[in-house]
């Protein structure tokens, strides 16, 4: 098969493609000057993404001085190609500039100020290519950040790759879009490099033959390249007729193959691969000079120029520069468009500071009289009268009428059944219509809001997956939990029926030796307040701690038996009697103890209390109302009694907490900073709480207020004692103290969360009204 | 005789047919996909809980079970047509009172954003987050994985130093719209 194309080739037959127009072509223009050198301008705009995929991660900042040709970026993965420093001059700006894009959004850019030296960086010139692997030569193109130069930018070290079975390598010449010359002059100018440059990518891919289609308008390029491909066997220059869009990837297949690449296909499945004669140039420059890619030749035309040219860019070279060198006629007319790209494909841009790029072949500064819709602001477009026009010169073969009401109407399904995705945005279709439709850019939105569409498709996509792994993974924790919860039952079981009285006052000596090393750091802060206000202090303390014992007397009453807890007071009524006189010695030490115990208590009461507290609470709250009142109303000799009931309760409390302790022993570390954390926690408490004391114990108040606060407590101990806190910090505003409060509550509530998951709807009640 | 001959000859006939398909219906057997991952498939996946349920899932079940239609706020009126459509009901307006805060308002897609200096690392937002979008650790600062955060709003809430926001996308070239009337011509200085 391949032979018979190719003898149908020399023949000078080809096939063709469905449709195509032949709008002006305007070429004479430019076709006839020769590419002009520009000098340098002033400052480069440099895009960091000149091509599809991402940009590069950035090799220079802001005040490096960089030598002609030095990398820009770095590329990090296949997709990604470098750019490189166009001349030398010093990095002034790495920030977001308008660049081309019919956005007209920003991207960020690198202002490059030219030195005017145009210093090289050191280059390791080739001379034969043969010495090269193709992996070196892959690199070097990989390296000199070469994209496809024709309009779509793909990284050409992926397309010449070596690729088993290449019939054909399709050289694009035709260049069918009206204006542009630059390929038809860089083929006449270049004729010799541009065909190393196709042996170079023959080498790599060596294909069965080498098809360069060059359109017959340009009679000058072919005869350059059939005299510079005269010798080489392989190469047939194919001279096909001018249509647009001859130079479509799909349809010059077409024409020099007559095979048709079908929808979803790529080239590549056919055994073909299409270059532009521009990236081969580029690649010879690459391989042989070790030139990156940091120039190209760029049509500046239109008939508001005086002087329409091709001319050697820079890449970045803002495009008012390039006008200027072109004498624009009245570049300040404000509504004077400027279009990149060619009047069928290309897009006006919004800023004069727009850079070239690697994709930049053309910039038309039309007038009136040529283009003279591009300077309408207000679209001529009326109904569609369908007269099919559309559809006869559709080169895809599709139905644009059909395509512009299902786009219109957002049908994305229907869209896709009309093979919206064959679509290459040529523009013949809008160019026929008579309505005046712009097809083609209702055909880019629907594009756009189809890919948008995938991405969200994709995302929704994963986060499905996410949230199901996350569901799984919870599920696993919490069975996990149980069990836990179901061990440390046991364990605290077991641990109860041992412990007995007299086991309790022993452990509770320890408990309490333990806690009072603790207490010391937190005790300074308190030793300020022992001697003076030493009755409302304790008193206050005592408030607290008659709630939290409260909490864990309720907690030991579910769980015990009456008879038992009848026992236990006995008990502790004798202790009392007994801790009486140690006490009244030792006021002060009891002092600095009680927060130390205090400490401990609360988060033992908050460990055990959280599960049963609610249950319990009504009876509970009775009996502790009338202790506090109590305790509020009684003298100094109450308080001391309460001192030691306290006490008494810390042993209670430290029997639950061996209890605790035993089952949470892997905990322990753990436990301990968290001790540090509480005592601070406390800190603040106690400070606050005294600070407030007056207006708690103001006779009028006591009654309801405490009550008050011993409820509140009693939902979800651990994380409300510290939301009294912040409750209580607010009434005293003092910063470090809100904070510290805060950062308290904040832990405490992280914490009870994880301990009990039960609780958690109670504590985010409690949450909220605080 | 003869019309015993018939009945038995059509019963028969009637017999043979009707093993036939019911052979046919048991060998030819379509396995469409259960109801609820086809719903499922049609949420938005965004996992915020506006719908009264905890996740998009779940509420794909309750639609099969009979639920109202038009409690997802996420997916706006799209969504319940496809829902309608698919279920074979009566597309009905959305249901207002499933509406949080802004989510459902603004056409830019918006993604969670924590003010890094005011975190505490309290690992509350950790655990509100439907698709493990925050990484953190307790007592760290935390962040949001932009990429993955569905703009559910279900992190805000509980924070307790309210550090975290809501915050539309910026617009890039990645994801903007093609817009044939609103092309900014900016004049740069
Ligand atoms: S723009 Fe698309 S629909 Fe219109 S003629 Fe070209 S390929 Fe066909
Ligand atoms: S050319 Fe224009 S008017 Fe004619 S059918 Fe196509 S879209 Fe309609
Ligand atoms: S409201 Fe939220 S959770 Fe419910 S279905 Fe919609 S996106 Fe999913
Ligand atoms: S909820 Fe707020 S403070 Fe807590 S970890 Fe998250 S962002 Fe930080």
């Amino acid at each position: 098969m391949v032979e018979s194309v190719v003898e149908r080739i020399t023949r000078g037959h080809f096939w063709d493609f469905h449709g195509g127009i032949h709008p002006p072509e305007q070429k004479f223009l430019t076709s006839s000057k020769p590419i002009k050198q520009l000098s340098l301008p002033k400052q480069l705009i440099i895009p960091l993404q000149q091509h599809i995929g991402r940009e590069g991660d950035l090799l220079v900042t802001i005040g490096d001085r960089v030598l002609k040709g030095q990398a820009l970026t770095l590329s990090t993965n296949p997709m990604v190609v470098p750019i490189h420093a166009p001349t030398s001059g010093t990095i002034s700006a790495i920030k977001m500039s308008v660049i081309a894009h019919p956005s007209g959004l920003s991207q960020l850019c690198i202002f490059l100020d030219v030195d005017g030296e145009d210093t090289w960086r050191k280059r390791e010139l080739c001379h034969d290519i043969e010495q090269l692997t193709n992996h070196q030569i892959i690199e070097k193109i990989a390296d000199a950040g070469i994209a496809g130069m024709g309009g779509a930018g793909f990284p050409t070290h992926i397309k010449v790759n070596r690729q088993p079975d290449i019939n054909f390598l399709i050289i694009n010449g035709a260049e069918c879009e009206p204006y542009i010359t630059a390929d038809d002059l860089l083929m006449m100018e270049q004729s010799n490099a541009i065909v190393d440059g196709i042996k170079i990518i023959d080498k790599l891919l060596t294909p069965a033959f080498i098809l360069i289609a060059i359109e017959d308008n340009k009679p000058k390029a072919i005869k350059a390249l059939q005299q510079a491909t005269a010798s080489i066997e392989k190469i047939k220059v194919c001279v096909v007729p001018t249509k647009y869009p001859t130079g479509g990837e799909k349809q010059l297949i077409q024409i020099l193959t007559g095979t048709e690449v079908t929808s979803g296909q790529l080239p590549i499945h056919a055994g073909i691969v299409m270059q532009n004669v521009a990236t081969c140039f580029a690649i010879n420059e690459a391989v042989r000079h070790d030139t990156p890619l940091i120039r190209r030749v760029v049509t500046v035309t239109g008939q508001a120029l005086n002087k329409p040219q091709n001319v050697w860019a820079l890449l970045g070279t803002p495009i008012n520069f390039l006008l200027e060198q072109c004498s624009v006629q009245n570049i300040e007319n404000e509504n004077q468009p400027v279009i990149m790209g060619g009047p069928m494909m290309g897009f006006s841009v919004s800023s004069e500071l727009v850079p070239i790029v690697k994709t930049s072949n053309c910039i038309l500064v039309p007038s009136k009289v040529e283009m003279p819709s591009a300077f309408e602001k207000e679209s001529k477009e009326v109904e569609c009268i369908r007269c099919g026009q559309c559809s006869d010169v559709c080169p895809s073969q599709l139905l644009p009428q059909e395509l512009q009401w299902s786009a219109k109407a957002k049908d994305h399904a229907q869209l896709k059944k009309l093979n919206l995705s064959d679509c290459i945005d040529c523009g013949a279709c809008a160019y026929v219509c008579p309505s005046q439709i712009p097809l083609v850019h209702y055909y880019r939105i629907a594009k756009a809001e189809i890919r948008e569409q995938q991405q969200l498709d994709l995302k929704a996509e994963k986060a499905k997956i996410r949230f199901e792994a996350r569901k799984l993974r919870l599920e696993k924790e919490k069975i996990a939990r149980q069990e836990k919860h179901k061990k440390a039952a046991a364990a605290r079981k077991a641990a109860m029926n041992k412990a007995t009285p007299e086991a309790t006052g022993a452990k509770s000596a320890v408990a309490a030796a333990l806690a009072r090393v603790k207490a010391k750091k937190a005790s300074k802060a308190q030793v300020d307040t022992p001697d003076a206000p030493a009755d409302l202090s304790t008193e206050v303390v005592d408030d607290q701690k008659s709630q939290v014992s409260a909490a864990i007397a309720r907690a030991k009453a579910k769980k015990q038996l009456k008879a038992e807890a009848a026992t236990k007071l006995s008990n502790s009524s004798d202790d009392t009697n007994k801790a009486v006189d140690v006490d009244t010695v030792e006021t002060k030490t009891t002092v600095t103890q009680q927060p130390t115990v205090d400490d401990k208590k609360a988060k033992i009461a908050a460990a055990v209390a959280k599960a049963k507290a609610k249950k319990l609470s009504k009876n509970a709250e009775v009996t502790d109302t009338d202790k506090v009142t109590d305790n509020t109303l009684a003298d100094k000799t109450v308080a001391e009694k309460t001192v030691n009931i306290d006490d008494k309760k810390a042993k209670v409390a430290a029997a639950i907490a061996k209890a605790k302790s035993k089952a949470l022993a892997k905990a322990n570390a753990k436990a301990e900073s968290l001790n540090e954390e509480k005592i601070a926690a406390n800190n603040v408490s106690a400070t606050v709480t005294s600070n407030v004391t007056p207006t708690d114990h103001s006779p009028s108040n006591s009654a309801q207020a405490i009550p008050e606060d011993i409820v509140v407590t009693e939902n979800a101990e651990n994380s409300d004692s510290k939301n009294q806190n912040e409750s209580l910090a607010e009434s005293t505003p003092t910063p470090a103290m809100d904070k510290k409060a805060k950062i308290a509550a904040a832990i405490a509530k992280a914490k009870a969360k994880k301990k009990l998951k039960e609780a958690s709807s109670v504590e985010n009640n409690d949450q909220d009204s605080v | 005789m003869n019309i015993l001959l018939a009945i038995l000859v059509l019963g028969s006939i009637a017999a043979i047919f009707g093993a036939l398909l019911g052979f046919a219906s048991v060998r030819f057997k379509v396995d469409a996909d259960p109801i609820v991952e086809q719903l499922d498939a049609l949420l938005p996946q965004t996992q915020c809980g506006q719908c009264g349920y905890p996740g998009c899932k779940p509420y794909a079940q309750a639609v099969a079970d009979g639920e109202a239609i038009n409690k997802c706020a996420p997916g706006g009126e799209d969504t319940i047509k496809k829902i309608a459509d698919l279920m074979g009901v009566e597309v009905q307006p959305l249901d207002e009172s499933h509406v949080k805060g802004d989510v459902a308002q603004s056409n830019r897609p918006k993604v969670a954003f924590v003010i890094e200096e005011d975190c505490i690392g309290c690992t509350k937002c950790i655990q509100a987050c439907p698709v493990d979008a925050i990484i953190g650790a307790a007592k760290q600062m935390h962040t949001i994985i932009i990429d993955e955060c569905t703009g559910c709003d279900l992190c805000v809430a509980p924070c307790p130093v309210d550090c975290i926001e809501m915050r539309e996308l910026p617009e890039t070239i990645h994801n903007w719209q093609w817009d044939l009337t609103s092309i900014p011509v900016k004049q740069l200085d």
